[in-house]
């Protein structure tokens, strides 16, 4: 017999090829699953479209003699409104309790026992879900917008890829604090108080109730660099209308990706120590 | 080597109870209290206990959703908490009040994410569905959406799912809970035909007797998380004296209850025409033959010891037994 030569595959791209299969996989499920409920995506589609329509006179009322006001004219300030209000399915900022129902009812003992960590499992689902929310709920208000409001248009190349990237991880920080908000049903079993709070506080500190620049100096550039809040939504909005410089705007973007690299890792230690802790409910 | 160890195993809650207006007591509860077991290969085990006797917890333990408060298990030669997830691709679970399907999904489409999630190559995840589309009759409802299923499908679904990736330990915690009997049936004739391969090896909790009637060689009986019997089904009969009875359908009630040898009265029934005697030691043509001489018989049969009977007196034994320790 001749000899055969054997090419080995370094071991990191054995395990990380299936890995990407497998996520990909938890992801496209994610996306199916939601897009059975497509009722709730339109019922959702014309609440933000109303809104939008409140929140966009609200912040032009706001605008100064020449039209601006923190920083934004009255096309950026349309258009934060307009992509905020898709954006907000997207990133699926409140009322996400599947983890806390699951921890409730002891379904979680489910989870635990799949080959894949949870936090991985939920983040890929939860991607998968924003996929769909993309195409369902952000594509109209963007096509809404503009034939009511003058709105701007982005000026610069790197502007739009930029602002993609800016929303995939927008919806990894988003994520992560849900999970973490979600998780205090380990210690608590009833998650209403900590989701009012994450509720209330989320509006108000990522950007969304008014832009994080109607705040005076100080209290924006603490809320900016030192809480992820900003990166679930003012960063992709402000990517988006251009308020910053585009080197600024991939300085935020990378902000965004330590937030989302921090959370997940505190996500994943949040899980160890509350599998230490279990006790799954209902036998 | 066992494919399940364990030595030692025990499990402690900590409860919170009231202990005044505001004060509250930390109580610990002990689930598993120190549970010594070995499985072989291929075997096919019975756990059972009352309610809250501890069998999920262990079978938690075992699976690696839960950390023991002390002793050592083993599976498949892993530690089910520290190899948690390598565990998973060697073990299935079924638990009858729980589903691991994606609800909104329909069944076709949860398998085939388990195929990626298990990582299984197509063609082996393939072979598997036909085998249990075949014994489970999955056809019907494969298109439809989980939760759109009946208990029975659903439970046929879960089976399914838990062994497309070949798992070498299959756990069962209640599986035949809430089915009918026809459920019930194609559930046990399937877990039957998985036992007779002898490659799984079955963990099976469960209320139902008739399911480790029908699937279990080893029984294995838990109360206030310790084992109280392991052994075939025919030793807890000769443990707990069951017996065979015979029932003797007479003409008319005899004047005395009749002595006969190695065969007591167990009961009269129907004013004395009906009586029932529990074999000891007397065969049935003994007993038949003592009662012909003493009265006209119209019927006899024979009825099999019942396995809820002696399960129940096992369980009120052992609970009569801490009630009377002091301070228990």
């Amino acid at each position: 017999m001749g000899s055969v030569t054997a090419t080995v595959a370094p071991p990191t791209d054995a395990h990380v090829t299936p890995w990407f299969r497998t996520f990909g996989a938890i992801v496209a499920a994610g996306f199916r699953r939601h897009a059975t409920y497509r009722q709730v995506a339109v019922a959702g589609l014309v609440t933000n479209t109303v809104f939008g329509f409140l929140r966009c006179y609200i912040f032009l009322a706001a605008t100064d003699a020449a039209g601006r006001v923190a920083g934004y004219d009255r096309a950026q300030l349309a258009t934060f409104v307009w992509a905020g209000q898709g954006l907000l399915a997207v990133i699926a900022i409140w009322g996400w309790t599947e983890l806390a129902h699951r921890i409730r009812t002891g379904d979680v003992a489910t989870d635990l026992l799949r080959p894949v960590h949870p936090v991985t499992s939920y983040l890929a689902a939860d991607l998968g879900r924003a996929g769909f929310a993309a195409l369902a709920r952000l594509v109209p208000p963007l096509v809404v917008g503009p034939l009511f409001f003058a709105v701007h248009v982005p000026r610069h190349a790197a502007t739009v890829p930029l602002f993609l990237l800016s929303v995939v991880l927008a919806v990894v920080v988003c994520f992560g604090c849900r999970y973490l908000v979600n998780a205090t049903a380990y210690w608590l079993q009833d998650v209403r108080g900590p989701m009012i709070l994450w509720t209330l506080g989320s509006g108000v500190l990522a950007g969304l109730y008014f832009p994080l620049g109607f705040l005076p100096g100080p209290l924006e550039a603490t809320l900016r660099y030192a809480t992820p809040f900003p990166s679930i939504l003012q960063v992709p909005l402000d990517v988006l209308v251009e308020r910053e410089s585009t080197a600024t705007g991939v300085g935020l973007v990378g902000l965004q990706l330590v937030w989302a690299v921090l959370l997940l890792a505190l996500c994943r230690l949040v899980q160890r120590r509350a599998e230490r802790r279990l006790v799954v409910q209902g036998g | 080597m066992s494919v399940i160890e364990m030595d030692g195993l025990r499990k402690e809650f900590t409860v919170r109870v009231k202990a005044g207006r505001l004060r509250r007591e930390k109580r610990t509860v002990t689930a598993v209290d120190g549970v010594d077991l070995r499985v072989e290969r291929g075997e096919m085990l019975g756990y059972i206990g009352p309610n809250g006797a501890g069998k999920s917890t262990t079978l938690k333990m075992l699976t690696g959703v839960l950390t023991p408060s002390a002793g050592r298990a083993e599976v498949c030669g892993l530690r089910p908490v520290a190899d948690r997830t390598r565990l998973a691709l060697r073990i299935g679970v079924v638990f009858g009040q729980r589903s691991q399907l994606w609800w909104d999904l329909p069944l076709r489409d949860s398998f085939d994410l388990l195929r990626h999630v298990y990582r299984v190559p197509a063609g082996a995840h393939a072979a598997r569905l036909t085998r249990c589309r075949g014994l489970l009759d999955l056809d019907e409802f494969l298109d439809t959406p989980v939760r759109q299923l009946s208990l029975g499908q659903r439970m046929r679904g879960e089976l399914t799912a838990a062994l497309l990736h070949g798992p070498e330990v299959l756990f069962l915690d209640e599986p035949t809970i809430g089915l009918d009997v026809v459920s019930k049936q194609a559930v046990r004739g399937f877990l039957a035909e998985l036992g007779r391969s002898g490659d799984t090896t079955l963990v099976l909790t469960t209320h139902d007797l008739a399911d480790i009637e029908r699937l279990c060689r080893r029984l294995v009986v838990i109360d206030h998380g310790r084992v109280v019997h392991d052994g075939s089904i025919a030793e807890l009969h000769h443990r707990y004296g069951s017996r065979r009875m015979v029932v003797a359908e007479l003409d008319a009630a005899l004047p005395e209850p009749p002595a006969l040898p190695g065969a007591p009265l167990h009961r009269a029934e129907a004013d004395g025409r009906r009586l029932v005697f529990a074999l000891e030691s007397a065969s049935v043509a003994e007993v038949v033959a003592g009662l012909a001489g003493l009265a006209t018989l119209r019927d006899v049969s024979i009825v099999e010891p019942d396995i809820e009977e002696v399960v129940a007196r096992l369980y009120l034994s052992e609970r009569r037994g801490p009630l009377l320790t002091p301070g228990g």
